[in-house]
């Protein structure tokens, strides 16, 4: 069978299996809609948390961009997994003993205002929509490139069924869709990189592989060939990177605080039963997570070698383009490989100096790479089929966040606080299907590569919500005018920061120009600084919080007594 | 709880953020630290196939945060407890 029919067959046979799932578990009430009823099993909830987090970025961009960086790659892979220690140790349980729907609930509860619950609102809306977007442009890269239907046509398919699960299913349908999602992606991650590792190592797991010696008999260590490639290409050595440290720290200190603090991870911790269920799920959430990102660098590894051999030739002369495998042919269909033959030599060569002739995306690595190392049909449609659940089950959590602060923060707890559950779930349903829609416009019309603007979120969510929600836990008398001048004044100066680089003045963003030396992608840091600065002096002038809040605050450091999530 | 009073509480809480503040320095030492600070020294170090500071940087530091949680939700059950502050 070829390609393409299998590709049908096996995407297909995944999207059934979601409607079904999304059929069984219809929300019937606004608490299920947003907390799935708050009883997801701890091992479930981290499973989801795990889909919801893994994106479309991580599921088709990382291994592609780290293979591309080296070294530098650390900063997607310890700043996406070290966020959700501070989110285990310093949230997660908190945030579930308070027990409440959203994020906005918290920041306008805890400091007792509608102006900081709008703010947080806004936020979160903002963040979440600078995210979907990427997903839904992911949704159609795989699609045109594996389906051969246009993007426009990607991206619709993509809506549809997102909407399908969001608006009938809510958070309830989104957590068991996700369950499996995460088994179909990780189920596709994986057996290409085992592949790949048996195939170049002789190592089974991906894991050792990375660090084991190459299966051609040379005896030299895949770190050590890689390294001998890259310089001698012109590029940088692979194990050392070309980032600044102060950039490198900053990058990841952004992720990592941003990922704590994004909207659509936090709400996953109010739908288990129990404070030690939060924390519990926080840990199976990473573990999940865990075996993508330790996967990723070493599919990086393997990829840059191969990739490298199939176009230079193993004797590093230049393969003759006719020679040249079917899938360069079919990604530069796509445009997102290009070949110029320079030197007329009639073959392909790829190099970090003037010696280069192609320019290859770092989007297509992980979908190319089955192809590039000649991998049976079945694992190229797998592959399509986890691209698209990853890109799926992301989208689906942001979209109800997205619903969930329009109907219940901004209209229940803000301007409309007498409709009634009925009316405040048919609000969310409509509200998700408005969200899907735009959505959808940005996947198409991207403002973007996807990476980048989702690095773009974490940086949001750095300087906004994180310090908020610490300050609003450890301590007790921070009151509402500290925290609202802080996350102003820290979403403020990041986003002012990035508009600046990546926008305004995209010519003038070189090292030279950043403050410090640190880049757009890292500047969160220095916001989260500028928000815990701004509150805390704002704080010193102002009167400490009032008691009942206080008491709250200290209510919410026990665990005992967190029973069910409130109904309202 | 009424049964607890203020003085235990409090002391729960110390030991709840000594113990958080325990594990999230071990948490900056193998990221931040091993992997991004001292990564050119240990870079020196080889590890099987690996230079130690790399390995960390992409691998060995994600292993770390996972142990993290799971002793930080090891110990926190036993303080709730202790403290008969845990969930019924």
């Amino acid at each position: 069978m070829d390609v393409q029919v299998l590709t049908f067959i096996i995407v297909g046979a995944s999207f059934l299996l979601y409607i079904g799932i999304a059929i069984w578990a219809r929300a019937g009430s606004t608490k299920e809609f947003y907390v799935a009823g708050g009883g997801v099993h701890p091992i479930a909830n981290g499973m989801a948390t795990a889909a919801d987090w893994m994106s479309a970025a991580s599921f088709i961009s990382m291994a592609g961009l780290i293979s591309f960086m080296g070294y530098d790659g650390a900063v997607y892979l310890l700043g996406w997994t070290g966020g959700y220690v501070l989110l285990a140790l310093c949230l997660a349980p908190y945030l579930r003993k308070f027990g409440k729907f959203t994020v906005p609930d918290f920041i306008g509860d805890r400091y007792y205002s509608q102006a900081a619950r709008t703010v947080a609102v806004i936020c979160a809306i903002f963040v979440c929509f600078t995210y979907v977007a990427g997903q839904m442009r992911g949704v159609g890269v795989v699609f045109s490139r594996f389906l051969e239907v246009d993007i426009f046509t990607g991206v619709v398919i993509g809506m549809a069924i997102v909407f399908f699960y969001t608006v009938l299913g809510g958070m309830k349908g989104i957590t068991y869709t996700q369950v499996a999602q995460y088994c179909v992606l990780i189920f596709a991650y994986l057996v290409p990189a085992v592949f790949l590792s048996i195939l170049m190592t002789g190592h089974i797991l991906p894991q050792t592989g990375f660090g084991g010696t190459l299966a051609d008999g040379s005896g030299v260590y895949l770190l050590e060939k890689l390294d001998g490639l890259s310089t001698e290409l012109g590029f940088a050595e692979y194990t050392s990177g070309t980032k600044s440290t102060i950039d490198v720290f900053c990058i990841t200190a952004a992720l990592m605080v941003g990922t704590a603090g994004l909207p659509h991870v936090i709400v996953r911790f109010f739908t288990v039963p129990k404070v030690r269920d939060a924390r519990k799920s926080a840990g199976w959430a990473l573990l999940f997570i865990a075996v993508l990102y330790t996967t990723a660098p070493s599919l990086a590894s393997f990829a840059r070698v191969n990739m490298i051999e199939t176009i230079n030739g193993v004797d590093q002369a230049g393969t003759l383009y006719q020679e040249a495998p079917s899938w360069i042919n079919n990604w530069e269909k796509t445009g997102l490989i290009q070949w110029e033959d320079k030197n007329h030599d009639g073959r392909m060569f790829y190099s970090g100096d003037e010696r280069n002739e192609m320019r290859v995306d770092r989007d297509i690595m992980v979908l190319a790479n089955p192809e590039i190392a000649n991998l049976p049909a079945w694992v190229i449609a797998l592959v399509a089929a986890g691209g698209i659940a990853a890109a799926l089950s992301t989208s689906a959590g942001l979209l109800l966040v997205i619903s969930t602060s329009v109907s219940h923060d901004l209209l229940k707890r803000n301007l409309m606080p007498a409709i009634t559950d009925r009316q405040e779930l048919f609000y969310a349903r409509s509200a998700a299907a408005i969200a899907i829609v735009i959505a959808g416009y940005f996947g198409l019309n991207p403002p973007g590569f996807v990476a980048q603007v989702v690095a773009f979120a974490f940086g949001l969510a750095a300087s906004s919500f994180f310090p908020a929600i610490i300050m609003g836990i450890f301590s007790k008398s921070m009151n509402k005018a500290g925290a609202v001048a802080g996350m102003l004044a820290g979403i403020s100066f990041t986003a002012a920061y990035i508009i600046y680089f990546k926008f305004i003045s995209p010519e003038m963003n070189t090292p030279e120009n950043w403050w410090f030396g640190i880049s757009p992608e890292g500047i969160g840091t220095l916001g989260m600084m500028v928000n815990f600065v701004v509150a805390l002096l704002v704080f010193n002038v102002t009167s400490a919080a009032p008691e009942d809040v206080q008491a709250m605050v200290e209510d919410i450091r026990y665990p005992r007594g967190a029973g069910d999530a409130p109904l309202h | 709880m009424a049964s607890n009073t203020q003085n235990e509480k409090a002391a729960y809480w110390r030991e709840n953020i000594v113990l958080m503040l325990k594990l999230l320095s071990v948490w900056f030492f193998v990221s931040f630290g091993c992997g991004i600070l001292l990564v050119d020294e240990l870079n020196l170090i080889p590890f099987f196939g690996f230079k130690l500071g790399f390995w960390f940087a992409q691998q060995g530091a994600i292993y770390v945060f996972v142990a993290l949680i799971f002793v930080y939700v090891h110990q926190m059950n036993k303080l709730d407890k202790k403290y008969g502050l845990d969930e019924e």
